[in-house]
């Protein structure tokens, strides 16, 4: 679905991702464990292709296709989603109108109900939404929008325990985690800090990214573990395979 | 003040400049039009002139509470469907109601420039609208001032009285059949909104590229009381000015300006001011403006003469190109002490960061513009009646809307 060959990436003058590479595969979601500052939500910017993410070496492939220089939109068009940590206000713009933006054949009024978002159709986007508000206005945007790979940057940071169990049900449904393993096809990537998230929702594979490259990959649950124990310090000149 | 003298002070303002504006060569523009004869219903317009009615916001179909027509110089139709509501054309309103006199160039002096002095040395055309006491409509009045001829001068003069507890919406679009070439339009519209009286009264530019047009209007409201005065421009004009004037007589009266302008060429010079003369009334000007290459001067002025009076000014504008410019002007002169005036302005480009937040949801830049511009420019007009809101929607929704062209 997804593979990241030697990827360096600067914003302005600074060099943040330092040859990442990555592979996820058809059905497979990975989260993305690492220190604040080391390269997560710039990685996953680069992939869904913010301007001010300047690739200078290496290539993303999706579905096969070279999109390190494909422009944002068709990115999107091709199957790309991702649910932003901190997302602008859209001043006139109501939620429900948002979903046909994302897609006019999207069912609006069961997102909302799963998201327990009805009330909030005829708001403004983002406008005076809670931390809880934001992250499931994020989720129901991609619902509607149906990506094959969707990127999520914190769902889980600011979160009450409602919100989280109801945000790591939308992302089971995006990444098919509702399904038996053999019929799921969508793949996703997700931040998270203290994975609290994960107790609702299943992740495949775990990555740590120190420093702008990734010096870990294994089972969520070791990493997780092993970074309670020793800190992300822990993490470098570990052996495990990457 | 008697007729012959109100004809002598616009003589001698026949050459003065507005304080404002480009200045324009009146005389450049034919004085006289020709008289066109009443029709009997709305529908029997030629059908050029409903699609320029409806592009200003004027839908000859659909409940309303009555109307007003007029092309160039002449009221072609004009009635009222509700009980308690007069309207009339000026010149007939001034022959049968000898009231009228203590109204008629009362708010807006006949001397303030040489375009109120052309409206009053030139017979009367334009509106009168009166809600009698207690009249409450729910349906819009909608009126249309149409320029049909080219090279026209069109001298309007409306007259709107909304007497104690009454309620009108009143909607006019001016426009002009979309192959129209230059044009003057002069307007002068007074509105006086009694006590405990309610009205809005939105006025939907939509005119040529080679019209110009001076509008002049001024209202005044008594205690209680409360005008909603809402102005659109959304397509190209040569040439627009006003600043018309909200006084606020009487205690916990309310005013509300709400401007939409988008221009892609031209020079606009668009702004109200209110008065605040009596203790707890409150106003508000939003103004939302958007070039893509015109000139926009947006101007929002409130004047606070005594205590415990509330206003603020927003002037919030976009430059969606290289080329176009907007001033933003908003004013607070406050009197005295223990008021309350707030403004907030800004001129500056569409976010980066909403652009991209659209284009990851597949929108490409295009798209993505004009979805910010249209809910930039969606101001959410209180105490419209839904059938006038809907069309204002529509206006703001047009295809031509988005950025870039």
């Amino acid at each position: 679905m997804l593979k990241i060959e030697d990827l360096w990436v600067s914003i302005g003058d600074k060099q943040v991702l330092k040859g990442v590479n990555m592979s996820v595969g058809e059905g497979e979601t990975h989260a993305l464990f690492g220190p604040n500052g080391c390269g997560k939500t710039t990685l996953l910017s680069t992939i869904a292709g913010i301007p001010r993410y300047q690739v200078n070496e290496g290539t993303i492939w999706f579905k096969g296709v070279d999109i390190t220089r494909m422009p944002m939109h068709e990115r999107a068009r091709l199957g790309i989603g991702i649910a932003f940590q901190h997302p602008p206000t859209i001043r006139g713009l109501k939620v429900s109108d948002m979903i046909k933006l994302c897609n006019p054949q999207a069912d609006a009024g069961k997102i909302l109900k799963d998201l327990d978002f009805v009330e909030f159709a005829d708001r403004e986007v983002n406008r005076g939404f809670s931390g809880g508000e934001v992250k499931r206005s994020e989720m129901v945007q991609l619902l509607a929008q149906e990506p094959d790979f969707v990127m999520l940057d914190e769902p889980d940071s600011g979160v009450d325990l409602e919100n989280i169990k109801v945000i790591g049900r939308a992302i089971n449904v995006l990444t098919q985690k509702d399904q038996k393993p053999s019929a799921r096809k969508k793949s996703g990537v997700i931040i998270t800090h203290f994975g609290h998230i994960l107790d609702y929702m299943s992740a495949d594979k775990a990555h740590v990214m120190i420093e702008g490259t990734i010096v870990c990959s294994g089972s969520p649950r070791e990493i997780l573990e092993q970074i309670k124990v020793n800190g992300y310090e822990g993490c470098v000149g570990c052996l495990c395979p990457v | 003040m008697s007729m012959s003298r109100l004809e002598e002070k616009a003589k001698k303002a026949k050459d003065k400049e507005a304080a404002l504006g480009t200045d324009i060569d009146i005389d450049s523009y034919e004085a006289e039009s020709e008289e066109m004869g009443e029709i009997e219903a709305l529908e029997m317009l030629p059908e050029d002139v409903q699609t320029a009615a409806l592009s200003a916001g004027v839908s000859l179909t659909g409940e309303s509470a009555g109307d007003y027509f007029q092309v160039d110089q002449s009221a072609v139709h004009r009635g009222s469907s509700v009980e308690g509501i007069e309207v009339m054309d000026i010149g007939t309103a001034l022959r049968e109601h000898s009231y009228l006199a203590d109204y008629y160039w009362k708010l807006v002096p006949i001397d303030t420039d040489k375009y109120t002095a052309d409206v009053g040395m030139h017979p009367p055309a334009g509106y009168f609208i009166r809600a009698k006491p207690g009249t409450v409509s729910t349906f819009p009045l909608k009126t249309c001032l149409f320029m049909g001829g080219k090279n026209k001068r069109q001298r309007v003069h409306n007259v709107v009285i909304a007497e104690e507890g009454s309620r009108l919406h009143i909607i006019t679009g001016c426009t002009t059949p979309s192959h129209a070439g230059r044009g003057l339009h002069l307007g002068v519209s007074e509105v006086y909104v009694k006590k405990n009286a309610h009205v809005t009264f939105t006025m939907v530019h939509n005119w040529g590229e080679e019209v110009e047009v001076r509008p002049r209007g001024a209202s005044r409201v008594e205690a209680g009381g409360s005008i909603s005065e809402n102005y659109i421009t959304l397509t190209p004009v040569k040439s627009l000015q006003a600043f018309p004037t909200a006084t606020l007589a009487g205690e916990g009266a309310v005013a509300s300006f709400n401007t939409i302008m988008y221009a892609r060429r031209g020079n606009i010079d668009i702004g109200n001011q209110t008065i605040l003369e009596a203790p707890r009334t409150s106003a508000e000007s939003i103004a939302r403006v958007v070039s893509t290459g015109g000139e926009i001067i947006n101007r929002g002025r409130m004047v606070g003469k005594v205590p415990d009076v509330r206003a603020h000014v927003e002037c919030v504008g976009l430059i969606l190109t290289e080329k176009g410019r907007i001033y933003s002007i908003p004013e607070l002169d406050g009197w005295c002490g223990g008021l309350d005036m707030s403004h907030e302005a800004a001129v500056g480009k569409i976010s980066q960061v909403e652009l991209e937040y659209l284009m990851a949801r597949g929108l490409s830049t295009d798209e993505a513009t004009s979805v910010i511009v249209r809910g930039f420019l969606d101001v959410e007009i209180k105490g419209l009646p839904p059938a006038l809101k809907e069309e204002i929607q529509k206006i703001t929704k047009l295809e031509e809307i988005h950025g870039g062209s």
